[in-house]
């Protein structure tokens, strides 16, 4: 029961980060970029949708929608700014961009909002939790593991059905000839970005009921950990995230359950070295072969 | 001598010169009591982050991998250099500090290049961005582990523990796990901070302008066409890699010893994104640059304390837009047109452009 | 003729209704003293006091909350005149042992006499061995670990230590028989839970509780149903929580979604858990924590100083606001034994306030308060249970 109990646990935490990877992966894929603000977007899509609830009083769905309309446009904001006019440059460069974008993001969420934690509503998931004998589910739990099949899904199903979801993975192959082709580099990218915050914020909502603080460094570390997922599962490959953040989660949780609470980052972090040993490019990335 | 063989010699003695020239400065300014407290604590810490940037250049810009994990070495060499000045002072009565630092630091580096040698191999085996996470992967065990580590000195003997604290009743307690190293008697001097960066500074920059600097600046350009002419790729970028970790562990040393406590919450990936920051502002596989780079930024912060609230959205704003200037094309040619003699002059290693190959299915 | 006239001058001088002149001349002359007094008394002395706390980063609530409680303080001081006028310097630590030694370095150039702080315990330790070496006199309102104050004279606290919140902790439970079960669930890269948790099992162990479970966490840790899993599991009647209330929330919440109703029993740090914007504290309904200070006390004092610093800040103080407001009054109340100028330099009024620290007591809003030369604080603990939202006192 109590293994049950570890693993639904893990799963919930995997989903979360299997969102969060998604957008890291697919900006990695197309942008061939690190977004290191990617984890702090998803703290200010959170603080949106707390801000809808509690200032404005809007109903859990609207305050929902309102957040992820917001990050979309701040996703398209930043990458317009801020990485665009980096296209040429050596990879380093934007990493650092992102990263001064990261620590912007953080502090002005901290002189809007304050030092102070703010606790997310529980009753934002509305729903009873489900007993299945011993075993408690929490209602937050069972929407963030739906969610996210959801996601994997409708995310599958765009990349390979509709035209946008097939110019994105144009361009993510080979950008110069996806120009020729007559693809719009600039606006295929930009969506990516649009998609990729509009997710983090779906994946702020659902961390932060299940992990109800709030603070401008909420993001962070779940960003981290996720970014290790997306890794982890072959960077740019969808299905890899999605597989990566699942694992992460289960792994985490198991690594502090059965060995230790204290190293349960460590453990985490040594599977993942373990695994780029065995296989260097990720569970389901492609070995990239270098022609001379 | 060659022009460009000139060239590389001017741009070694402007570096020792500068950093010669700021030591004897400060040193008469502390004589002479005309130093602020400010600038007077901030000297030991400047010292150890300019080694810091230094050796991160080393493998970022001259060898061309990047390590996301480099404030783990420095936290190693923190901690042996605590444990190391500890026990002599505990077991063996070692009173004199200068002897103890030096021990400690060379001990720091010793530890902080094992640990090298045993990560260099796994990591680099591997490209790019999986090289990072790795080496950020590492950096957030070593935290981890660290915190569950106790370490203390009874009868000469040193005592290790881990997870549990059990050690002997009598033990005098030199890292207490989450509490970090604790009761360090701080002997790190400016002096040794100056000498540590001449060190650095002499090794760094003979080993890149030697023939063993070539080969890593080889492996760095292109991997490929380095190895097909008989370079060994994993040996040189191992040499780069671990001289840096070696670098690093002195620094952290020096770093440890110059307060009364160390605590792993010092060295997280947000210090070694830091240390990044410091080598990519000052310009990669350019060693004066980071040297300004470093003292700069570490002064920086301090000296913007009046604008407390504001410091760190100022901070990421101008490194944005550094970044964002420094970087597009078009501001680019603007800026080059107007420096370009005074640039001839400080032409930095710069990895070879690789030009974006069209129409190649991989 | 002219001896007549200076008879009669002399006369009028120096013989008849003598006691009447000289009561008038003292009267002149006490009323020429009191003015010269008066004159004196009014310049009152500037005392430059630093307070270092973090006021930006993730410890920063906690910083501010030390920084304006300290100016609370300072301005009711500045406002009453009397003795000192108060200038209250400001640094930034960032809740990390480098940067707080800049921090001292900086108040210390801009004047300071004596320090308020450190807030954190960590970088008090650091910055107090400092002060050690250099004479700086602190008195820090909420860094609680033995650290801070070991090794060390200049470094006195109006916070309890650690371990004495742990074995008080320990004591109270078994004095009221809360439960026989306790589960230990804490922060093992803090010093403060570390600190308190230490001595909590040990005086348990003493007084004969059942520990039946131990787990640990770390400043990241958002997910705690291993910890709370582990304490069910275990059958644990109570769970202690010896950390700061924002992990305590997140537990809180963890053990409700998984049915799990034990005592949950914390320290001072829990204080703050119900002012959380948006904490549902039905959550919290039960909790009982060690605390000397709470916001809703019907003491005068307190109420004073509650309504001040929501007036002048806009939301409720928690007690690290409370001792820095204590602090600052402690220190002018040495000072003034001590009898400390404008131009005393650091070093002196280091000696000259260690030495009037110990023979002083004050009845601050966190109790009353004497100390010795360890510097530790000698005062009541008492616990308090959160009950339809507010905090309700035990005794």
């Amino acid at each position: 029961m109590i293994f049950l109990d570890h693993l639904i646990n893990g799963l919930s935490l995997g989903s979360i980060y299997a969102i969060i990877a998604l957008g890291y992966t697919m900006v990695y894929g197309i942008a061939k970029m690190l977004n290191f603000a990617h984890g702090d977007v998803i703290m200010v899509g959170a603080y949106i949708a707390f801000c809808g609830l509690q200032y404005w009083g809007l109903p859990p769905v609207a305050a929902f929608l309102l957040s992820m309309l917001f990050c979309t446009l701040l996703g398209v904001t930043i990458e317009g700014f801020a990485y665009r006019p980096l296209r040429q440059a050596p990879s380093l460069a934007v990493l650092i961009t992102a990263i001064g974008m990261s620590y912007l993001l953080q502090n002005i969420a901290l002189m809007i909002w304050g030092a102070n934690p703010k606790s997310f509503p529980t009753t934002f998931i509305n729903g009873s939790n489900i007993r299945l004998g011993q075993l408690n589910i929490s209602s937050a739990t069972l929407v963030t593991i739906l969610a996210n099949v959801v996601i994997m899904i409708t995310l599958t199903l765009f990349t390979s059905r509709t035209k946008l979801g097939k110019a994105m993975r144009c361009v993510s192959e080979d950008r110069g000839a996806a120009e020729l082709m007559g693809i719009n580099v600039n606006r295929t990218i930009s969506l990516t970005f649009a998609i990729g915050s509009a997710l983090a914020a779906i994946a702020g909502v659902l961390l932060c009921s299940s992990y109800p603080i709030l603070q401008p460094t909420t993001g962070s570390m779940p960003g981290i950990k996720a970014f290790t997922a997306a890794v982890f599962g072959g960077i740019g490959s969808i299905p890899g995230a999605m597989l990566g953040g699942i694992l992460l989660g289960v792994i985490e949780i198991f690594g502090k359950a059965y060995i230790s609470t204290e190293l349960g980052d460590a453990i985490v972090f040594a599977v993942l070295i373990v695994v780029l040993l065995v296989k260097p490019a990720g569970l389901l990335g492609k070995p990239m072969r270098e022609k001379v | 001598m060659t022009k460009a063989k000139r060239k590389r010699l001017i741009y070694c003695l402007i570096t020792y010169a500068l950093v010669i020239g700021a030591y004897i400065i400060l040193q008469n300014m502390i004589g002479a009591k005309a130093i602020s407290r400010s600038l007077k604590g901030l000297l030991v810490p400047i010292c150890a982050w300019i080694i810091m940037a230094v050796s991160l250049n080393l493998v970022i810009g001259f060898s061309g991998e990047l390590s996301l994990g480099h404030a783990g070495f420095m936290s190693i060499g923190a901690y042996s250099g605590a444990i190391v000045s500890g026990w002599l002072l505990a077991a063996f009565d070692m009173q004199d500090p200068t002897l103890r630092l030096t021990l400690a630091v060379v001990m720091g580096g010793i530890i902080a290049g094992i640990f090298g040698v045993l990560i260099g191999i796994p990591v680099l085996r591997l490209r790019g961005d999986y090289l990072a996470i790795v080496t950020l992967a590492f950096g957030e065990i070593i935290r981890n582990l660290v915190n569950v580590l106790y370490v203390g000195t009874a009868d000469g003997r040193l005592h290790f523990a881990f997870l549990n604290k059990k050690l002997p009743e009598d033990v005098i307690m030199l890292v207490d796990g989450a509490k970090g190293a604790v009761k360090i008697k701080p002997i790190s001097t400016f002096t040794a901070g100056f000498v540590l960066v001449m060190i650095t500074l002499i090794i760094v920059l003979n080993l890149v302008n030697s023939r063993a600097g070539r080969a890593i600046q080889a492996t760095r350009d292109n991997r490929i066409a380095a190895e097909s002419m008989g370079v060994s790729v994993t040996k040189y970028k191992m040499m780069a890699f671990v001289t840096a970790a070696v670098l690093a562990g002195m620094a952290g040393a020096l770093y440890g010893l110059n307060s009364s406590t160390v605590v792993p919450t010092q060295f997280t990936f947000n210090q070694s994104i830091n240390v990044l920051v410091f080598v990519v502002l000052g310009g990669l596989g350019n060693v004066l640059g980071s040297v300004i780079s470093a003292t700069f930024l570490t002064v920086l912060p301090e000296v913007l304390r009046e604008f407390a609230d504001f410091r760190m959205l100022v901070y990421a704003v101008v490194l944005i837009l550094v970044m964002i200037f420094t970087n597009n094309p078009l501001l680019r040619s603007v800026f080059s047109r107007a420096f370009a003699p005074v640039k001839s002059l400080f032409r930095k290693s710069k990895p070879a452009k690789t030009e974006m190959k069209g129409g190649q299915a991989q | 003729m002219g001896d007549t006239k200076r008879k009669r001058f002399t006369t009028l001088f120096y013989e008849e209704e003598k006691p009447m002149k000289k009561l008038i001349a003292l009267a002149l002359a006490l009323v020429l003293a009191l003015t010269v007094c008066s004159a004196f008394a009014e310049e009152p002395i500037t005392l430059k006091i630093a307070h270092i706390g973090p006021t930006t980063g993730a410890a920063a609530l906690y910083g501010l909350a030390t920084q304006h409680g300290a100016e609370v303080a300072v301005e009711e001081i500045n406002a009453a005149g009397g003795k000192y006028q108060i200038k209250l310097i400001c640094e930034d630590d960032e809740h990390n042992v480098e940067k707080v030694i800049n921090a001292y370095n900086a108040a210390l150039d801009a004047g300071a006499q004596m320090i308020i702080g450190t807030t954190t315990s960590k970088p008090c330790e650091a910055a107090g061995a400092q002060g050690y070496t250099d004479r700086v006199f602190f008195l820090t309102p909420s860094a609680s670990s033995t650290a801070v104050i070991e090794d060390k004279d200049n470094v006195f606290q109006v916070c309890f230590t650690d371990p004495n919140q742990g074995s008080a902790s320990a004591q109270y439970i078994a004095d009221h028989k809360l439960g026989t079960k306790i589960a230990v669930i804490y922060n093992n890269a803090d010093v403060y839970s570390t600190g308190i948790r230490d001595t909590f099992v040990k005086k348990g162990a003493e007084l004969g509780l059942e520990i039946v479970s131990e787990e640990t966490f770390t400043d990241e840790t958002t997910d705690f149903t291993v910890q709370v899993g582990k304490a069910q599991e275990a059958g644990a009647e109570i769970v202690f929580l010896p950390m700061y209330y924002t992990p305590a929330s997140l537990i809180l919440k963890t053990a409700a979604d998984k049915n799990y109703k034990p005592i949950f029993f914390g320290v001072d740090g829990m204080d703050g858990i119900l002012s959380v914007e948006g904490f549902d504290t039905s959550l919290a309904e039960g909790v009982m924590l060690l605390t000397p200070f709470v916001a809703t006390s019907e003491d005068e004092k307190v109420k004073s100083f509650v309504s001040k610093y929501q007036e002048k800040f806009g939301e409720t103080p928690i007690q690290f606001a409370a001792d820095a407001y204590d602090g600052i009054y402690i220190l002018v109340a040495a000072a003034e034994k001590a009898g400390i100028t404008a131009d005393t330099t650091p070093e002196e009024a280091c000696d000259l306030l260690i030495a009037a620290m110990k023979e002083l007591q004050v009845d601050g809003l966190t109790g009353s308060m004497t100390w010795d030369e360890s510097g530790a604080v000698t005062k009541t603990p008492m616990a308090a249970t959160i009950v339809n939202g507010v905090y309700v006192f035990e005794n």
